[in-house]
């Protein structure tokens, strides 16, 4: 482009306006189309994202809804306890024929003939099968309610609460239907007479896996992701910031230090079941560490995020300027102090960022997770992280595999939760970057 | 005494270093800090580094070392009808003597007097107490775990103490050295730094223990099955064997599964690169900057969406809505209500895979094209080129290498990517070109191998790492040439 090639040759003629027109017109019409097609692309994936989050919203919004059937239960000590014999033996409590006190109940509710079986159990179908858990709690906790009636919420089936909240299309013939039109008038009964109510669904967020998808919530699954968060964050962000610190600030520049830095960036591109397949191996199979625990996912992730925390430190550390350090150092500051008093403080909130960044993250993280044993079906607390836990993403996994209708509703609620976690997380990190953020 | 109750009385005993040292330094001074060479924090600090390194190195050592070496002990102690029948034999009964150890201490000194004059039934005994045997535990045992239990507690005791001594000499060591032109900061700041160097090579202890673990199983799984017909096999069947027949050996066709992968990844790219690369396009080139600052954080909520939810997605959204639309298509033309596409095929995990990829191609592609500089594209238009001929042929070209860096970075994401295919892909390992039937890739087999109940030494798991080393050497590949690629251009214009 040095040479400018003058006009001197003796062809050149002016164009006239139509001549030119020509050319414009066409060109003009490309440029709009070009424009047209880079918003279209915009758009397409914005509908993507709306379709998604649709999806997720419009199937999942119910699962924060639960149905339940406040009944009279009489705790019958006949039924509960034949034979008095629970003073002498309380594991009687544990064995005894809750659902008969459940049954009775919503024979008398419902008032139909206790004698007619196939009604009966019709009916008994509408109540969830974890009722007998409910009951037996309650008669553990307190003896003293056994010969008294007592109001209790039971959850009502899965099939029951869909139906209950509009998502069985009731023009289906009856035989393909899950709930059944007799079914259906018992819970208008039950409904008009007040006993059949919606609630706020606490159960979601409390309990653990179950196979009853009325019964199943993501608790226990929380409580496993919590603790390798706290794994991650414990390890990841301290060995992150001193490697950082190392490379950026100490290392000569030389082969080793390349090595390590191509090594960072390849890390951060690995595919994440690798480290799945690092974790089975080095973790449970060399070490011996217990199969589905929380430490070792969280051992896991630890090193999956990070290179993510490693990349935002460098940056951050990389954006402090180098007066600071100059200031410092003029002042009798050693390097390290230099380092650890005046720059990393100033490089904290980009170090922040990118650690919150990196453990949401790992919080949405599943495949890593399916192979060190985690996608397990676990219903009690664990209580530390060596025991067998699960967590958030694994459980959405487990639940879509699901085939019930109730599960597509309780997999979209769990997702619901996980994303607003994420927001959350997120929000967070552009917080603190717009209000800590220095513009040197 | 446990090894965390140890852990924390070193640590105590650290902290106490640390008191003690930064008020020595102050006594040294005699109320003149300056004449100190390092401030008393780093006197302190100093103590307390010699009081807990140490130690707690020697509590490593011992706590990893220790096992092994009464293990060893115990296998020589076993007799020698059982040393005669092997080493598995040997592993089981060390097996068992420690779970009869486990058991021992849970018991009372009757119980314990009944088991040695043998009127009592160890397994029954201990089966009271909660703890389980395989097969009937035999006299020798309890003599052995009786040995194992005193031994392991001897270790103990001998650990704290040596190890408590080791600290309780350090700070001693430290603290005796304490004066003024004593340089503790020189030597506080040297651990630092080896602190820092260790942290840093964890990057590359990482890889190291990627590659070895892999490569380690992998060559496992090559001495069952031979490498030519893992890596040429084109039929996929491992057959889970019943337990205890071994003459069902499956075959473990790599290329079925490799298909299936860069298909996936194929139909995903299709999708992702164009939307991608205009969207790029567009918000660098074209858009205001109040509609930049809103397109762009909201096409990246798509990176932030976790990959399970995309393959719920496909699983109750995409699948459906492609095998009806499919049905209602055949139906217009032919008349006879069929889906040609099924509800599990390449194209549904492609095309959600292609949803997810394009923040990654339009960021990515984004950052290479505002790094052109500025002059390129005001000589272009200056000539009389319009914004899109301006584009095509100055700024495109310029950024090409590093758009096709961009693009290689996502491609090795789709090769490993997981939770979208495991849900949207099927499990069937075919080759074939129909896009509309399912398909299986390498990540899906990997966790189909791999979950549920494994035994480590059959080729149907370890096939899993033979696979794993293949993607990871597939995506390295990728990652460096890409790489490479970004930051030579990076170069060029820096």
């Amino acid at each position: 482009m040095t040479e400018i090639v003058s006009s001197s040759s003796p062809a050149f003629v002016r164009p006239t306006a139509a001549r030119r027109d020509i050319g414009i017109k066409r060109r003009y019409a490309a440029e709009r189309r070009f424009r047209a097609y880079g918003m279209v692309a915009i758009m397409t994936g914005l509908f993507f994202l709306f379709v998604l989050l649709w999806t997720v919203i419009s199937n999942g919004y119910t699962a924060f809804q639960q149905t339940t059937i406040t009944l009279p239960i009489e705790f019958a000590e006949k039924v509960i306890d034949p034979k008095n014999e629970r003073a002498a033996n309380p594991s009687k409590l544990m064995t005894a024929n809750y659902p008969l006190l459940v049954r009775d109940a919503l024979v008398k509710a419902l008032g139909i003939d206790p004698k007619n079986r196939a009604e009966v159990k019709k009916a008994t179908e509408m109540v969830s099968a974890s009722a007998r858990m409910q009951l037996r709690d309650i008669v553990i906790a307190n003896p003293s309610v056994i010969g008294t009636t007592v109001n209790v919420s039971l959850l009502a089936e899965g099939n029951i609460d869909s139906a209950n909240k509009g998502q069985i299309d009731l023009a289906v013939e009856e035989s393909k239907r899950k709930v059944n039109d007799q079914q259906i008038g018992w819970m208008k009964t039950l409904t008009d007479s007040g006993a059949m109510t919606k609630d706020f669904n606490t159960g979601i967020f409390t309990f653990g896996a179950s196979s009853r998808p009325e019964a199943a919530g993501i608790g226990v699954a929380a409580l496993g992701s919590l603790y390798m968060m706290l794994i991650v964050l414990v390890l990841a962000l301290p060995i992150g910031v001193a490697a950082s610190i190392y490379l950026e600030e100490f290392a000569p520049k030389n082969r080793l230090t390349d090595l390590i830095e191509v090594n960072i960036n390849n890390l951060a591109a690995v595919p994440s079941i690798v480290y799945g397949l690092l974790g089975l191996s080095i973790f449970i199979n060399f070490a011996g560490m217990p199969r589905s625990a929380a430490l070792v996912g969280g051992l896991v992730l630890t090193l999956m995020t990070l290179p993510t925390i490693i990349i935002a430190t460098r940056a951050a550390l990389k954006a402090v300027p180098p007066s600071i350090r100059s200031a410092a150092l003029g002042l009798g500051a050693s390097k390290m102090q230099t380092i650890f008093h005046h720059v990393l403080p100033l490089a904290m909130p980009g170090v922040l960022t990118g650690t919150i960044i990196g453990l949401a993250h790992a919080l949405g993280e599943t495949a890593p997770l399916l192979l060190i044993g985690m996608v397990a079906f676990v219903v009690d607390f664990p209580g530390s992280p060596m025991e067998p836990s699960t967590a958030l993403p694994v459980q959405i996994y487990m639940w879509a595999n699901e085939a019930e209708r109730a599960f597509v509703e309780r997999t979209s609620g769990a997702i619901i939760i996980l994303l607003i976690f994420l927001v959350v997380m997120n929000l967070g990190a552009i917080l603190l970057r717009r209000r800590f953020e220095r513009r040197w | 005494m446990n090894t965390s109750l140890i852990l924390l009385l070193i640590m105590i005993v650290g902290f106490a270093a640390y008191l003690a040292g930064r008020s020595r330094a102050i006594a040294t001074s005699n109320g003149k800090l300056s004449v100190l060479h390092s401030l008393p924090g780093y006197h302190g600090t100093y103590a307390a580094i010699c009081a807990i390194i140490p130690a707690v190195i020697v509590l490593a050592v011992w706590a990893i070392a220790a096992p092994a070496y009464i293990d060893s002990g115990l296998r020589n102690a076993l007799p020698e009808t059982v040393l005669s029948q092997g080493a598995a034999t040997a592993e089981l009964a060390l097996g068992q003597v420690k779970s009869v150890a486990n058991g021992l201490n849970l018991l009372d000194d009757a119980e314990l007097a009944a088991l040695n004059n043998g009127s009592a039934n160890l397994r029954d005994v201990l089966a009271a107490k909660g703890v389980p045997l395989a097969g009937e535990g035999e006299a020798y045992m309890i003599k052995s775990a009786a040995q194992f239990n005193q031994m392991t507690a001897t270790s103990r005791v001998l650990m704290a103490v040596v190890v408590l001594l080791i600290a309780a000499a350090g700070a001693v060591f430290a603290l005796r050295g304490i004066s003024a032109p004593f340089r503790a900061r020189n030597q506080v700041e040297r651990v630092m730094l080896w602190t820092l160097m260790l942290a840093s090579s964890i990057a590359i202890l990482t890889t190291i223990g990627i590659v070895g673990s892999m490569l380690s199983e992998a060559i496992r799984f090559f001495n069952s099955v031979s490498p030519a017909s893992f890596f040429f096999g084109t039929v996929w069947d491992p057959r889970f064997a019943a337990a205890g027949s071994e003459a069902t050996q499956g075959q473990f066709g790599l290329l079925p599964l490799l298909a299936g992968t860069l298909y996936i990844a194929f139909v995903a790219m299709l999708f992702a690169v164009p939307i991608g690369l205009f969207a790029a396009i567009y918000m660098s080139e074209y858009a205001r900057p109040a509609v930049r600052s809103i397109a762009k954080p909201l096409l990246e909520i798509l990176a932030g969406i976790p990959t399970i939810v995309y393959g719920f997605f496909a699983l109750v959204t995409v699948g459906p809505f492609l095998r009806d639309i499919s049905a209602q298509m055949n139906g217009l033309i032919t008349g006879n209500y069929v889906s040609f596409i099924q509800a599990q095929s390449v194209l549904t995990a492609g095309i959600v895979m292609g949803i997810m990829l394009i923040p990654f191609v339009s960021s990515l592609s984004d950052d290479i094209i505002t790094q052109v500089p500025r002059a390129l594209r005001d000589g272009s238009l200056g000539l009389g080129a319009t914004r899109s001929e301006t584009i095509k042929k100055v700024v495109l070209p310029a950024a090409l290498p590093g758009i096709v860096g961009a693009l290689l970075l996502t491609a090795s994401r789709a090769v490993g990517e997981t939770m979208i295919v495991v849900l949207a892909a099927g499990v069937a390992a075919r080759m074939q070109l129909n896009p509309f039937e399912a398909m299986t890739t390498v990540t899906v087999k990997i966790v189909n191998q791999l979950t549920g109940d494994l035994e480590f030494n059959s080729p149907q798991t370890l096939v899993a790492f033979a696979l794993g080393i293949t993607l990871f050497c597939i995506t390295l590949c990728l990652n460096i040439y890409a790489l490479y690629i970004v930051r030579k251009y990076r170069e060029q214009y820096e």
